[in-house]
């Protein structure tokens, strides 16, 4: 009978070796898996356990920290809502949202590898780092109260670090009471849990144009004293265009039609480039793609050109008007933060920064554990074609459309921008996109806002541009 | 070294563990836990030794590394329950003294184990019988849709672990008598060997009553165990594969035709099939165990979180793993040792067979072979159905994890079951000792 029970021993050998694969599968190579599937909450509930950490505006002030809750577990509360886009909220009922999401890892404390490896063998209760960020809520509150109530977004960075200092949209939320009215909050027309400045898409009317004019000069097919016909009636593509108000400004420069938006001028431009160098310039900026801000991927939008079915057309697509492309109609939809990085790339000599609202990392005990250094992402254009662009936004602020951004002593550079939402009912979005001082920029700035009742760029936008850059030029000086 | 010298050495492990594992508890929980605690794994520490003691005088010659293997299980166990909850871990230790009464009770009373030949039908009978039990009114009691247990007072006991021992006696009785016949006496019919009708027919009444256990307790699993324990002891009788494969037909056939048909074991395979489905997720009795399972052993990976650092409960202490000191304790084990540790644990089991189906082939008599080899299978093949569960190769069910899970019937029927493979080889030895 021993050759039978050898071979039994056999089966069972095979038997607990099925049982050990499996256990690996579940643990090892199909662990992430289980660990993604939205039924598993052992995360969230694991998190609860942490003491996240705190984050903070550039001042040193709260916007978010941990309390003792049930048991052993924290729960998160906001001292101050006027971050809320850009601080987000993290609960174990319903997940986490801005910083608190794409900063998570520093925020619970997760660090390198080896760190979690010895607290794992230690069993060390793990304490969460302290998230600095650029913000500036002196800044922040002079664009909430500029907007005042409208719909819209401010959305302001440093040129040569990316550091974003306002990221203003309204309406905001009360993030302390997202656990108890989330339905609500989702359910409202004005969706105040979206954050106007990545996600929303505007047209962006002719504040375009500085994009064409970049396209235009460091292509080197055209010049500043490049002339052509700028009245009303051109045909673009095949149906003709007029200037705002019909107004006919027969052969101009291109200085000239940047000063006072010459929409026939640019469209010309727009379409003598072709769909290709369009695309090019486009790209590098950064637009087609979302942009690369510290900040979680599904809150971030694409700025481009959308089909009616609301997917992102590449701008050398057939469905594509070049020419009112280049004047910012179109099917365009841009993002407020993608404004706002076109005037830092000019501002910083044609080099496109990464916008981050991080700058440190902070360990329980005050150490720095992570600097979040400028970064680099692309030249977008000369540094000669930069410095023309400069000149001729500068002209736009002193004697063009955009003079009500003017401040005193100081150069600004700017461009305005008027989208028709609505001709019938006299619905805009007015825009304005700056930077100060024009010469040696500290502060670049895109500000909108959302159905506007009446209004321009110059009229609308530039008053709230001005009084941000104002306050971030000067507010520091004066208190 | 003496066999029972061995023995003590092999304890040595088993006491390092306890001792780590109960340190590494209580400094993790010391908010929670009493010192008062501290003193069951000195308790369980002390009751194997005097187990030694005991086997030292009444079976020198039994082989040396069962007892250290089932220690040791028994001592993962412990810590596994006391960081789950250290009442329980009382109650257990508390039952592993009841436990041993009946292991020295088995050694002393029953001299000689071969008497049970001769009771073989009573045993038979008290084997089904006890398989009944759980579904006589007043005393039957119903868990997650199957009837496993029975409820006296405020004691909770599940016959099947004691049937599986009476079930496995019966049946090496019954083949050492007719294993010749049905080998000598069979038809050969197109290559497949067929025994005659006559002898062959008992062996249907097995597994007549493993898919009445389908139909009357409703678990697939244990049935599973006690067909396939009977198959094994066939197969080592007759050495016949043909048997084997007529009778995984008949049974896969027999589960089939009552998967599809009796409620709750069709509910069980399906959740089994599709565990994240929403529906069967959110439904009580559903596939919310299963899934916690896999999402525990996700989060334990290559080594663990750790000795009391798993995620037993929700902040309002409600428990997020189901029967997490039973069924589950395998989870938990992955949880918080991770794949390492939950191989560490199947080695020891597989040692454990492999010393077990050594005393069949040293036995000398064909009843103590089989009684052996049918105690071994028993057990290996319970361990698979429930880590088979646990890991969802196999439909959950709930039965324990032999030593390790929490639970009194599991713990004596186990002892006993260790009790009758010790004589075995205690005899085995001393007769090739003899010549």
């Amino acid at each position: 009978m021993n050759t039978p029970i050898t071979r039994l021993f056999g089966l069972v050998v095979l038997l607990f070796a099925v049982l050990v694969f499996a256990t690996s599968w579940w643990t090892e190579f199909g662990a992430q898996r289980l660990r993604d599937n939205p039924l598993n909450r052992r995360q969230l509930l694991e998190d609860a356990k942490v003491k996240r950490g705190r984050i903070l505006a550039d001042d040193g002030s709260v916007l978010a920290r941990s309390v003792k809750a049930q048991g052993d577990t924290y729960t998160r509360i906001y001292p101050s809502n006027s971050f809320s886009h850009e601080v987000g909220y993290s609960f174990t009922t319903l997940g986490r949202a801005g910083l608190e999401e794409s900063r998570n890892p520093a925020l619970t404390g997760q660090g390198g590898e080896v760190d979690t490896l010895i607290d794992q063998l230690s069993g060390r209760k793990k304490a969460g780092d302290d998230v600095v960020t650029n913000l500036d809520p002196a800044a922040q509150k002079v664009a909430l109260e500029q907007l005042a109530g409208r719909k819209g977004s401010v959305v302001a960075m440093e040129p040569g670090t990316g550091k974003v200092r306002v990221m203003a949209s309204v309406p905001g939320f009360d993030q302390n009471q997202v656990p108890k009215h989330f339905k609500q909050l989702n359910r409202d027309t004005d969706a105040p849990l979206l954050n106007r400045s990545t996600q929303a898409g505007y047209p962006p009317g002719s504040t375009f144009k500085v994009i064409t004019a970049t396209a235009a000069l460091d292509s080197g097919k055209f010049t500043q004293d490049s002339t052509l016909n700028g009245d009303s009636g051109v045909e673009i593509s095949g149906v003709p265009l007029a200037n705002d108000g019909g107004e006919d400004f027969g052969p101009i420069n291109m200085t000239d039609a940047l000063t006072h938006s010459v929409n026939t001028y640019w469209a010309q431009i727009g379409e003598k480039l072709g769909k290709a160098t369009m695309a090019k310039y486009m790209n590098l900026y950064g637009f087609d793609r979302k942009p690369p801000l510290d900040y979680p991927n599904p809150q971030k939008r694409a700025s481009g050109e959308y089909s009616k079915r609301g997917r992102l057309l590449p701008p050398t697509s057939n469905q594509v008007d070049v020419g009112r492309m280049a004047i910012g109609q179109d099917k365009l939809a841009v993002t407020p933060l993608q404004m706002a990085e076109v005037a830092a790339t000019i501002a910083n000599g044609g080099v496109r920064v990464k916008p981050r609202l991080t700058s440190k990392v902070v360990d329980p005990d005050g150490r720095t554990t992570q600097r979040i250094n400028p970064q680099d992402v692309t030249r977008v254009m000369k540094k000669s074609t930069a410095v023309q662009l400069a000149q001729m936004m500068s002209k736009v602020v002193q004697e063009g459309t955009g003079t009500a951004a003017a401040l005193e002593g100081i150069d600004v550079a700017g461009k305005t921008g008027t989208a028709e939402i609505d001709v019938a009912n006299n619905i805009t979005q007015p825009w304005f996109i700056a930077f100060a001082p024009a010469k040696n920029p500290r502060i670049a700035i895109a500000a909108t806002v959302e159905r506007s009742q009446g209004g321009f760029g110059g009229t609308v936008a530039a008053p709230i541009a001005k009084a941000v850059m104002e306050q971030l030029l000067q507010g520091g000086s004066q208190q | 070294m003496s066999a029972r010298n061995r023995e003590l050495f092999g304890l040595i492990p088993a006491a390092l563990l306890l001792t780590g594992g109960f340190a590494a508890v209580f400094i993790q929980q010391q908010n929670v836990l009493s010192d008062v605690s501290l003193t069951y794994g000195a308790i369980f520490l002390g009751l194997c030794l005097a187990a030694h003691v005991f086997l030292r005088f009444t079976l020198p010659n039994a082989d040396p590394y069962l007892f250290p293997l089932v220690a040791l299980l028994a001592c993962f166990g412990l810590v596994v329950i006391y960081r789950i909850d250290d009442t329980l871990a009382r109650e257990q230790a508390q039952w592993f003294v009841v436990g041993l009464i009946a292991f020295a009770a088995v050694i002393l009373f029953l001299r000689d184990y071969r008497v049970l030949e001769r009771y073989r039908y009573t045993i038979a009978f008290i084997g089904l019988g006890l398989l009944v039990l759980p579904r006589l009114p007043g005393i039957g009691a119903q868990v997650n849709g199957a009837y496993l247990g029975i409820k006296i007072g405020p004691v909770t006991f599940q016959p099947a672990e004691l049937a599986k021992i009476c079930l496995v006696i019966f049946v090496a009785s019954y083949l050492r008598d007719t294993r010749q016949v049905l080998v000598l006496g069979a038809r050969r019919f197109m290559g497949v060997t067929i025994p005659p009708l006559k002898h062959f027919g008992p062996l249907l009444v097995i597994w007549g009553a493993s898919m009445l256990m389908l139909v009357l307790i409703r678990d697939l699993g244990s049935s599973l165990m006690f067909f396939g324990g009977f198959l094994a002891m066939l197969y080592v009788a007759t050495n016949r594969v043909s048997f084997v494969l007529v009778g995984l037909i008949l049974f896969a056939l027999g589960a089939w035709f009552l998967g599809s048909h009796i409620g709750h074991v069709h509910d069980r395979v399906e959740t089994w099939l599709d565990p994240f489905r929403t529906t069967l997720y959110n439904k009580p009795g559903g596939s919310y165990q299963i899934a916690q399972s896999l999402f525990a052993q996700a989060d334990g990976g290559l080594i663990g979180t750790g000795f009391g650092q798993a995620l037993l409960s929700l902040p309002n202490g409600t428990p997020i793993l189901p029967a997490a000191h039973t069924d589950l304790i395998y989870a938990v084990i992955t949880n918080e040792l991770g794949l390492a540790g939950a191989c560490g644990v199947l080695l020891v089991y597989l040692l454990f067979t492999e010393r077990g189906f050594k005393i069949a082939t040293l036995a000398r008599d064909s009843f103590s072979s089989l009684l052996a080899t049918g105690l071994t299978a028993v057990l290996a093949l319970q361990v698979f159905v429930i880590v088979g569960g646990v890991t969802k190769v196999i439909p959950l069910t709930g039965v324990t994890l032999p030593f390790v899970s929490y639970g009194g019937s599991s713990i004596v029927a186990n002892f006993i079951l260790l009790a009758l493979l010790l004589q075995i080889s205690d005899r085995a030895r001393r007769d090739r000792a003899a010549g």
